[in-house]
């Protein structure tokens, strides 16, 4: 170490001898002042306020109205239809791109071009046209038929009687789901590194449990940012099903604000509702993500109640 | 003589328009340890991989204790086995690889017990105490528990040994296992293998290390363009090598 004097921007500081040294070792450190920073928090907290202030003064967002809708019986059961098609729409849909994914991974020829087809047509049609296709079956078939291929048929039933609306809604989303699904989930599969088949195949591990066991977890880790993306955009994708006069949540509330003319207040009920269960979706997403995450790097990222309990008994920097 | 462990037969494999392997013999005998040596590019690894059937051999013939890998004979051809049969022959060679490979998401005791619950189907109850006692013959007891990237890799790799022995197999084969080390870690690696050979485990060693093939080997193998160039007994071979080939190899990491 030269005992030279030293200087970069700031002082000339003489550390020639313990002296000058010791000295600066006492020093508090503090940080380096941002008047920028403090300037652009003080102009977005002005611009919040006043957001705030106009959705509470703004006698246009009719609030009595929205609060007389927003748990409303009808509005309740659209609600539910909604949830229900998203989670049929998501377990469908990521099953069938499971098995998908798993086809264009195969090293036969054909399934791995059947994969491929199913995922070029599903995201060329578009959801909307494929929706009122399904909803138009029983034009093109008007039963449907089980039995030998060829052959013999076994059972024959009206196929509006199979697919009615509520089925066609939820075969188009899951058809659609698939094919998005597919290319996730393989996405997540070809991202986990080959040495861990390879380990799995020298040690005699069966080709099902390799998959099920160290690749899809393992897969997870980047599946699932991507997955939760889907879910929730399919969440608010499902209003698509209106063209069906199927009562979704914002089906619901067009034929509300089309009798009493409160446009406004319903469309805020149908987002408020999107916003909360959005938001639930997304936490369950931080938990699901953080469950995957054991193996991934050398300590887990402590949940958002023990970052807070551990800046409460301030030992934050430690905890982290 | 009894049968040998391993009997390797003209074996030949290319890449394309690489030739990796032209033609390699090698006869390997219970209880013994082969170290191989030689360049890389020489096909040390992917010989190794040959005895597993992790690679196919483009011509030639792989047998452990007298069984056929990877094919079968049926009348007038070699067909090859099915992949559970394949996974079936494995289970009774163990394999080391040079980066451990072990499976990140689970825990270092479930990387151990893994293979003897789904590859063997043997209750659990019965292959965790089994992969306990592994773990201690490794110096690993306290870290069961751990997740392998939480291991420093020469403790990865002494996992890695422990999950290759829980199948409790007829021979062990490893690629390299301590090159991707550092080297004050690449010490307690050996140690683990030199005890394991001590016991009369049948070993078969690619490795850089010459001290370990001075100490332990009973034959060392020179490979080169994928050739065996020379082997022997490693006084005789690292000593007083027979080939120009040799000489200049070992000079040049001696």
């Amino acid at each position: 170490m030269t005992s030279a004097s030293f200087h970069a921007t700031g002082d000339v500081v003489d550390t020639s001898g313990r002296r000058g040294a010791h000295e600066l070792l006492a020093l508090r450190r503090v940080p380096a002042p941002r008047p920028g920073r403090w300037l652009a928090s003080a102009f977005l907290l002005v611009l919040l306020a006043q957001f705030l202030h106009g959705l509470v003064t703004n006698p246009g967002w009719e609030w009595p109205v929205f609060r007389e809708f927003f748990v409303e019986g009808s509005i309740m059961r659209a609600l539910g239809l909604t949830l229900e098609l998203t989670a049929y729409g998501t377990a469908l849909g990521f099953s069938l791109g499971l098995v998908i994914a798993l086809m264009r991974l195969s090293g036969s020829w054909l399934p791995a071009s059947v994969g491929w087809l199913y995922v070029w047509v599903f995201r060329s049609v578009p959801l909307i046209v494929q929706l009122l296709f399904w909803f138009n079956l029983a034009y093109l078939y008007d039963r449907l038929s089980f039995g030998v291929p060829f052959g013999p048929e076994l059972v024959s039933v009206p196929t509006m009687r199979l697919v009615g609306p509520m089925g066609a809604a939820v075969l188009g989303l899951a058809l659609h789901q698939a094919a998005y699904a597919a290319e996730i989930i393989r996405s997540g599969i070809i991202s986990v590194d080959r040495g861990q088949v390879l380990a799995a195949a020298a040690l005699g591990i069966p080709r099902r449990r390799q998959l099920s066991r160290i690749v899809l977890p393992q897969a997870m880790r980047s599946i699932l940012p991507n997955a939760f993306n889907e879910l929730i955009s399919l969440l608010k994708g499902t209003s698509i099903v209106s063209v069906m006069a199927l009562g979704d949540l914002f089906y619901q509330t067009q034929v509300i604000y089309g009798r009493n003319g409160r446009v406004v207040a319903l469309v805020m009920v149908a987002t408020i509702w999107y916003v909360i269960l959005t938001g639930l979706l997304s936490v369950l997403q931080y938990y699901v993500e953080r469950r995957f995450a054991r193996g991934g790097s050398r300590a887990l990222p402590p949940t958002p109640r023990q970052r807070l309990r551990a800046a409460l008994s301030g030992t934050g920097k430690a905890a982290r | 003589m009894n049968t040998p462990m391993v009997e390797i037969v003209d074996v030949h494999k290319s890449y394309g328009a690489t030739s990796v392997l032209k033609g390699v013999d090698l006869v390997v005998n219970p209880g013994e340890v082969t170290v191989l040596i030689g360049p890389s590019g020489a096909g040390k690894s992917t010989l190794l991989r040959m005895i597993n059937h992790l690679e196919k051999a483009d011509r030639g013939l792989v047998l452990v204790a007298g069984e056929l890998i990877g094919y079968r004979r049926a009348g007038k051809h070699l067909r090859e086995l099915r992949e559970r049969e394949v996974l079936r022959q494995r289970t009774g060679i163990g394999f080391v690889f040079q980066d451990f490979n072990l499976f990140a998401n689970l825990t270092v005791l479930d990387n151990v017990a893994e293979a003897p619950r789904s590859a063997q189907g043997r209750p659990a109850k019965e292959v965790y105490p089994l992969a306990r006692e592994l773990l201690e013959r490794v110096g690993l007891a306290d870290k069961a528990d751990a997740h392998p990237r939480q291991l420093s890799g020469g403790q990865q790799q002494r996992v890695a040994i422990a999950r290759a022995l829980a199948l409790e197999p007829k021979l062990l084969l490893f690629d390299e296992p301590t090159s991707a080390l550092d080297p004050e870690l690449v010490g307690e690696v050996l140690d683990v293998m030199k005890s394991l050979a001590a016991t009369g485990t049948t070993m078969i060693v690619v490795t850089h290390e010459m001290g370990f093939a001075r100490e332990v080997a009973d034959q060392v193998v020179f490979m080169a363009d994928g050739r065996v160039v020379e082997q022997g007994p490693p006084q005789q071979l690292l000593r007083t090598p027979a080939h120009e080939r040799t000489r200049a190899f070992l000079n040049k990491i001696l």
